[in-house]
Formats: C-alpha cells, structure tokens, sequence
C-alpha cells in the first residue's frame, strides 16, 4: 500500500437503456480523465491541485452534467455548483449559482483560497468571480442542444407527473420514455434525470488527500435549486484519512452527509476505506439512491453505490487502472 | 432519564465588555424562549413544531442575529438563512438569501415538507415562499437602528483591516480603535464588538425521544451578498438524528470545516460515546484554531452545550425539573 491513487466519476444512476456509443464516449472521457489525474500525480503535483485539474477537464467536455453540457433549469438556462476541499487540513470552498464562470470548480478553490469565507453563492459568486479575475462567458456556452432536447422531455414528464408519487400514465413521448426505462431517480424517469454530476478525488504520494464535485443540478430544476454537491460534508468531503466524492440523489446524500459519514466511519468506528464506503451506501441512505468515490492516505481506491449503475474509473501507483459504468 | 429536554442559543463568542443591560435582556430573552418551548412540549407538540415555534420567537425579537434584527450585508440589506432537520427519518430543509419572508425557518420547514429539494436559495427561496403563501414584508422590517450603527463600525474596522491577518494600527476612527484596543478577542478575524456571531438556535426531544433540531441567522456583519456560512448546511450548523440533535453558532468557516453538528451525532453512532461526552469531544478535536459552540439534547432526554468561544448565549431545560440560562 501507499503511494498515489486517483477516482473520478461522472454520475450515479445510469440510464439502462443507454446507447452503446455513448456508453464508450463515456469511458474514453473517464479514461482521459483519469491519464490526466496520473500524469499530475507522476509529475508530483499535490492532490489540490490534480482533483482541480480533473474537473475542469469534466467540466470542460460536454458529456456530463457539469460546466458545458449542465442539466438545465426550467427556464433553459445553466446554474453550476461546485465544491472542493484540502484534506491536510480540511480547508474548503464551494459556490452555488454560478452562470457565466467557465469553471466553478476552479471558483469553489479561489474561495478557499482567496477569500476568507467557505460558501458564496449566486451573485456574490459571480462578484467574487470577476474580482477575482476568472475566465467568464455567456451563459450559452455551458448549453448543448442535446441538453435543450432533454428538457423539453423533462417538462412533458413533469407535466404528467405533478406529484412524482403517483404512477405514470402510458400515452406520450415521455411516456414512452418513462414505461421503458421504470429506474426513476430523483422522483422521474432516469432518461432525462440521470444526475451525471461529476467528481474526482486522490491520494497523492505524501499521503494527502483532496476531492472535488461539480453539477449543473437537476434537470429542469427550479431557479435557486441547490443540491448536495456543493455542500462540504454532503456531497464533498476531504480529511487526514480520506477523501471523498458523491453523486445520485441530493436529498438523500444530504440528509446521510455521505461523504464525511466515510471519513468518520473511519476514524470513529476504525474501519478500512472500502468497509467504510459498503457501510456508508447500505445503512445511511435508507430509500435514497446514490453513489460515491473514496480514496484512502494509505493509496487505496474504493468506490459503491446503490443506484443503477456509476460512471466511474479508477488507478492506483501500483498499476490498477478500471474504467466502468454497470 | 427520559422525558423531554430542549435548548435554545443565541450565538457562541460574546464581547466581554457587553453591557450588564444587555446581558439582562438577553437572558430574559432565552428564558422566555425557553418557556415557550417547554409550554408545547407539555402539550406534546412534536420536536420539530416546537423548534420551528422557538426559533420563529428567536427571529421576531430584535436581540439576536436573526429575522428582525439580523447583521446587515455590506449593502446595508439583510439576507438570512436557516435549516431545520426532523431526527425521526433525517428529514430536513434550508434557505439562503432570503430576504422578504419574514421567517426564514418556517421557510425552511416548508422547503422540508412541501417540496421534493433541500436546500432553496435567493430568488428560488423568494418565489417558493410566494407560492406558499407565506408572510412577506419588506427589507427594512428586518433592519435596526442599533445594527445599522454597527454596520458603520464594522466598515471602519474593514478598512483598517484589510488582512484580518495583521494586528491592527492604532491610529484610526475612534470608535474602531476603542473596540479593538478594549476587545482583542476576534470572532471571525474582526473585533468581537461588532462580529458576534448571535446566530440563533434550537434543538429538541420530545416525550417520545423523537429529536429536532434548527438554526437561523442573518450572518456576518457586512458580509458580501451571497456568502452562506454554516447555519443553513444540515451536518455543519444543524443535525438532528435518531440519537439526538444539534444546533451550532460561531466561526462558520471553522463549523463546516467541523462538519460539527453531524459530528456530535456520529461521535455518538459510531463510537457508543454519550451526549455531553460527544459534545466535549468535537469541541476539542474538531476545530483546530476556530471558535465555536453548540446545543444538543439527546433522545434519551438529556441536554448539553459546549463551546470554546468566549461564552455562549444559551438556554436549557428538561423534563425533571433542571433548568439554567446562562452567558459565560
């Protein structure tokens, strides 16, 4: 054991019926993610800094829900959030809101690093953002067409299904593809409410730990919305022993604190990363459906989940390399 | 043991110097809180209606940092936050931004129960609470005199300070230089005087053991637009569980980085410790250099409170018959 170890994931809960050919985009995007997570670590870049440099690349490729290619809101616009957190000494930050920040990954570290505060939001983040100087775009650039497609089918699922509780009715293009795919998340069919939110976390060779998330939210989620991903403790979580990135369902992520709850299984019941990770995804999400990635100081990688599927990858230094969804 | 319990706080890190008026009222203040509470836990009012109902009065009364009376942004506007959580099944709700509803935790409540998110913010808490039909008011219901004057304050404090780093020079605005030269307690990096954090509080058992707890503030004193601090993060500023429930205040930075509310809960979950035990661990071991405090009562119908601030305007009481309201 020791040495460097890296994860990355692109979202918990996996659309069944999800076509071949994106099926294999999504591992080469893991895969590249991962190459480029190990050239930093090789060069001995801290574990900050490569959980960084991870996302961005997540962000910046289309394929996941965050940065371009984010979920978008019901009025068809993007809204990003993001956290990161340093486990030498558990320093974080985190922004909620974010619309014209290319990447808020890299926001969430200036303000840990920049600002003597943990959390900005919404316009206070933007301000933050242009004080601090940070490439901004129009909020377009974070929309892809295919996105736009999703949504129309994410209201044409709403509009049938006001209360999530109540069982869809056959007749109708979302209809269709709701009685296809039964795997709901989030209350709706998985189709288009896959959270795809993405995350890296690492170990790097002095046994430090980092980790980082990053979400465009919910499909057709209502302005002011925020999830769990930019919430330290929730979605986010990085200390001495640990760190710690989770995606599926934020109500159910929030209400477990998933990813401190693996950390503190570990130092307070004493258990090893993958023990703490199977404890966490079976006794503190109860119905909710959810999916994490953990590495451990000692250069572990472990990863679990409860929902359908993770696009995940993951490498040790002693040459484990894995890419997988199912 | 057994029986209900509660607590009620109104912010850890207290200026020494803070007048023995002020001191009173702030003690009646607690004490009428706390018998409001006590009243429906007698009438078996379940843990979460009673921490709602509490904080609500924490909120209406100007004292604290919370509703009326909360901490002025840098605009000079208020923007409060709040969370709630329902131990029985981890239920829980928060609101940042908020700035017309007139309580932000029964607005959190509300994110709870009536809809399928956490956590709502700014213009998506706002249109929520209209849809809800909730009590609105305009800004300035929120805005006091006593905290206008200690925006100004803290502004000069700012400009003196443009690194809460470096020690403060001594020559600058009167009233800046009194504070900081009579205070060199910091809260937050600035003189206590003026960033007492004054959070509010509450956190409950019921007879049935069922735990709630809720947390409500206007946050930092000039604080920008848009920065959140600890009360609205369920695990950070509030907690509740099957074993017990838990309110924080203080150093939001140092209380998140604490993830200090979920910590009493899983200090107690995971390592069989006992509440005041819990309590006294986290205190201890999760906060390095940062100042903060807690409430908590367990389902078992026992209350603590801890904090390594100076002092912590709290209150608590149990089914038994203790009661004690208390600053230092």
């Amino acid at each position: 054991m020791g040495g460097w170890a890296i994860a990355v994931h692109g979202g918990a809960g996996v659309d069944p019926n999800l076509p071949l050919q994106r099926q294999e985009e999504a591992k080469r995007l893991l895969t590249r993610c991962l190459n480029l997570g190990i050239s930093a670590l090789r060069s001995n870049l801290p574990a900050i800094d490569v959980v960084e440099l991870v996302v961005r690349e997540l962000e910046s490729d289309p394929l996941f829900n965050s940065g371009r290619g984010s979920a978008l809101t019901e009025k068809g616009t993007v809204e990003m959030e993001a956290s990161i957190m340093d486990g030498t000494k558990r320093r974080c930050g985190a922004v909620s809101g974010v619309t014209t920040v290319k990447n808020p990954v890299s926001l969430a570290r200036l303000v840990m690093e920049k600002s003597p505060h943990s959390y900005l939001a919404f316009s206070g983040a933007e301000d933050f953002a242009r004080q601090q100087g940070v490439e901004m775009v129009e909020n377009d650039y974070f929309i892809t067409e295919e996105n736009v497609g999703m949504l129309k089918l994410a209201k044409e699922a709403n509009s049938i299904l006001f209360d999530y509780r109540i069982p869809l009715p056959g007749t109708c293009a979302a209809g269709a593809a709701a009685t296809n795919t039964p795997i709901r998340m989030n209350g709706l069919p998985i189709s288009v409410y896959a959270p795809e939110t993405v995350g890296c976390t690492v170990v790097d060779s002095q046994g430090r730990c980092a980790a980082a998330t990053s979400t465009g939210g919910l499909m057709n989620k209502k302005i002011g919305r925020i999830g769990d991903s930019p919430l330290i403790g929730s979605g986010t979580y990085a200390g001495k022993l640990c760190g710690v990135s989770c995606t599926g369902e934020g109500e159910a992520i929030i209400r477990a604190t998933l990813a401190r709850d693996v950390a503190a299984v570990m130092e307070y019941k004493g258990l090893g990363l993958q023990a703490a990770v199977d404890f966490v995804i079976k006794e503190r999400l109860d119905d909710g459906k959810a999916g994490l990635i953990a590495v451990s100081s000692k250069g572990e990688v472990a990863c679990g989940f409860n929902a359908n599927g993770m696009f995940r990858g993951c490498a040790t230094e002693d040459g484990f390399m894995e890419v997988g969804i199912w």
